[in-house]
């Protein structure tokens, strides 16, 4: 095992040292939600000691000083994730407001009858619903690149459905469910080739790959602050400039104008042209706390850890009779979702939940994938940097215990 | 026996479990054992979706009184079901009606009727309740 001090960094997370179910804790539903790090904690509870204020509108210096701290979070993320201007960094709720607002803005610019968007059947709800409701509206008809067996998608059928009337594409960068790696960057220059523009959902992606516009060339991007180490309420949608200033705004009130009569309204510049109404400040303090820990760690030293702890925990489970995972890509980051027989998965959850271990049991907001598999739902275990190896072998002991039970 | 009395009945034999491996195994034999639904009534129309797993309940209205017979695809719902329908199969639709079900928090099985389960159990007893409005209401009307 490599020398990450993951010991060291479990103290920097209270919530990992409960007991459940009289057991200890072992936090395995991190592709759900992350725990967060005093250091972010503190960030909150410090914004709301001393720099609480609303911003953008104050001349005093409350206003001032909390303003500098949310603009700077601002260009922190732009040079988190290699943007080439903060004006291409909107402020959001996470990863489903941000995939609303391009679907609501690009559907009323650029989508007529007969057009179409193409995503895949492995799509989280919220990369999906969205296109499928504003396809309903405009007339546009949704497609999907199916995927292999093994999770992967299918790259030729993904190439035989782009065609003249694809208008935009969007594509998880990691499933939720099977752990895939999509080779995002082969299907935005195939997309950019016929000049059609791409959304890519980061929101599993950007804790465990991070992400880099410059070298992606996405252009859309969009994280979830609560997968990242960050509170809740607060997300990313990167946009290129230029797409930006062509959509029509999403939400409309306060901050995102320039002038407003009782006719008329004028809005504002790119990027408060999209964030309409108070922001959320301490969400903001708290994903500024979450990128200088992460940074502080190092992405490559978290990508190498949470590698060999998702290599040991495939073998372990494959090793056990009767079990069957789910996702079995080449590229895969760490998610495993799996089958114990014909035991349903419900069931293993519960048994599962009273010995203090948390995985997540259902369809994980991927309906259509779950039904592709013709399976009823899955087990998800989903790891973080603070998981250990003494931690998936509790969970391997879970899973004999619950063949035991209904075997 | 009373709604009451027949839920006193399982809060006893529960007591029974010193810990819960005895108290899901008993569950799970519950879940095993005979078939509760006829298979030509696990189709959609009796089916009470949960995110997790189903359930599917039917009901019949005999001589003043209801039988419920249902099912479900997880073994631990199923047992779930099981002491359900045992409770109140077999009543007279006020009966049903002014039930409450307070056993399954008496046997700490509490958790598994909440909504973020979403394994079918609160909403089958909902659809319990609704048939016995029902099934109350069509008698009344054909007197």
């Amino acid at each position: 095992m490599t020398d990450f001090p993951v010991q060291k960094i479990r103290e920097d997370f209270p919530i990992l040292h409960q007991l459940v179910n009289n057991r200890p804790l072992v936090y395995f539903d991190n592709a759900a939600s992350t725990q967060k790090p005093l250091q972010v904690i503190k960030a909150i509870t410090g914004y709301y000691e001393t720099d609480n204020c609303n911003i953008h509108r104050g001349v005093h210096f409350l206003s001032q000083r909390a303003t500098e701290a949310y603009e700077d979070t601002r260009k922190l993320v732009q040079r988190f994730i290699n943007a080439a201007s903060s004006n291409e960094i909107i402020f959001t709720k996470g990863t489903t407001e941000s995939i609303n607002l391009v679907a609501s803005s690009f559907g009323k610019k650029y989508l007529s009858q007969g057009d179409e968007v193409l995503i895949s059947i492995m799509e989280h709800h919220s990369n999906l619903v969205p296109w499928q409701q504003v396809c309903l509206e405009r007339g546009a008809k949704i497609k999907y690149i199916p995927i292999h067996e093994n999770g992967e998608l299918d790259m030729d059928a993904f190439r035989s459905l782009v065609n003249e009337k694809t208008k935009l594409i969007a594509i998880t960068h990691v499933s939720n469910v099977l752990g895939t790696i999509n080779p995002v960057k082969e299907i935005i220059t195939y997309a950019h080739s016929y000049n059609i523009p791409v959304l890519i959902d980061g929101a599993q992606s950007i804790a465990h790959l991070g992400a880099d516009m410059h070298d992606l060339d996405c252009d859309f991007y969009c994280f979830s602050g609560h997968k990242m180490y960050a509170p809740m309420g607060i997300g990313v949608l990167y946009g290129k400039e230029k797409f930006l200033e062509e959509l029509p705004p999403y939400q409309y009130g306060g901050e995102m104008i320039k002038t407003v009569s009782t006719e008329f309204t004028t809005f504002n510049d790119l990027p408060f042209k999209f964030e309409a109404g108070t922001p959320n400040v301490e969400g903001v303090y708290g994903l500024h706390a979450a990128i200088l820990y992460l940074q502080k760690l190092g992405l490559e030293n978290i990508r190498n850890y949470e590698e060999e702890i998702l290599q040991y925990a495939t073998t372990k489970l494959t090793n056990i009779d009767d079990i069957r995972i789910i996702g079995t890509a080449k590229d895969k980051t760490s998610v495993i979702s799996f089958l114990i027989g014909n035991i349903h998965p419900y069931d293993a959850g519960v048994i599962i939940d009273q010995l203090g271990i948390a995985v997540r049991t259902g369809h994980h907001c991927a309906m259509p994938l779950i039904g592709w598999y013709k399976i009823p739902a899955t087990v998800r275990a989903s790891f973080a940097f603070y998981n250990t190896i003494e931690e998936i072998d509790l969970l391997v002991e879970a899973i004999i215990k619950v063949k035991q039970m209904f075997g | 026996m009373t709604i009451s009395e027949i839920q006193e009945q399982i809060v006893s034999e529960f007591s029974l479990f010193d810990d819960w491996i005895d108290k899901y195994n008993y569950l799970i034999e519950l879940g095993k054992s005979v078939p509760l639904l006829k298979d030509t009534y696990k189709t959609d129309q009796f089916e009470i979706t949960g995110c997790q797993s189903k359930v599917w309940l039917h009901a019949e209205y005999r001589e003043g009184n209801i039988f419920f017979t249902a099912d479900s695809d997880a073994i631990i719902t199923k047992g779930i079901v099981n002491l359900l329908i045992r409770v109140l199969s077999g009543h007279s639709p006020d009966e049903i009606l002014n039930a409450d079900m307070d056993f399954i928090e008496k046997i700490g099985l509490r958790e598994h009727l909440s909504p973020t389960r979403s394994n079918g159990l609160s909403s089958m007893i909902k659809q319990m309740k609704l048939y016995a409005l029902a099934f109350k209401t069509k008698s009344t009307a054909g007197n």
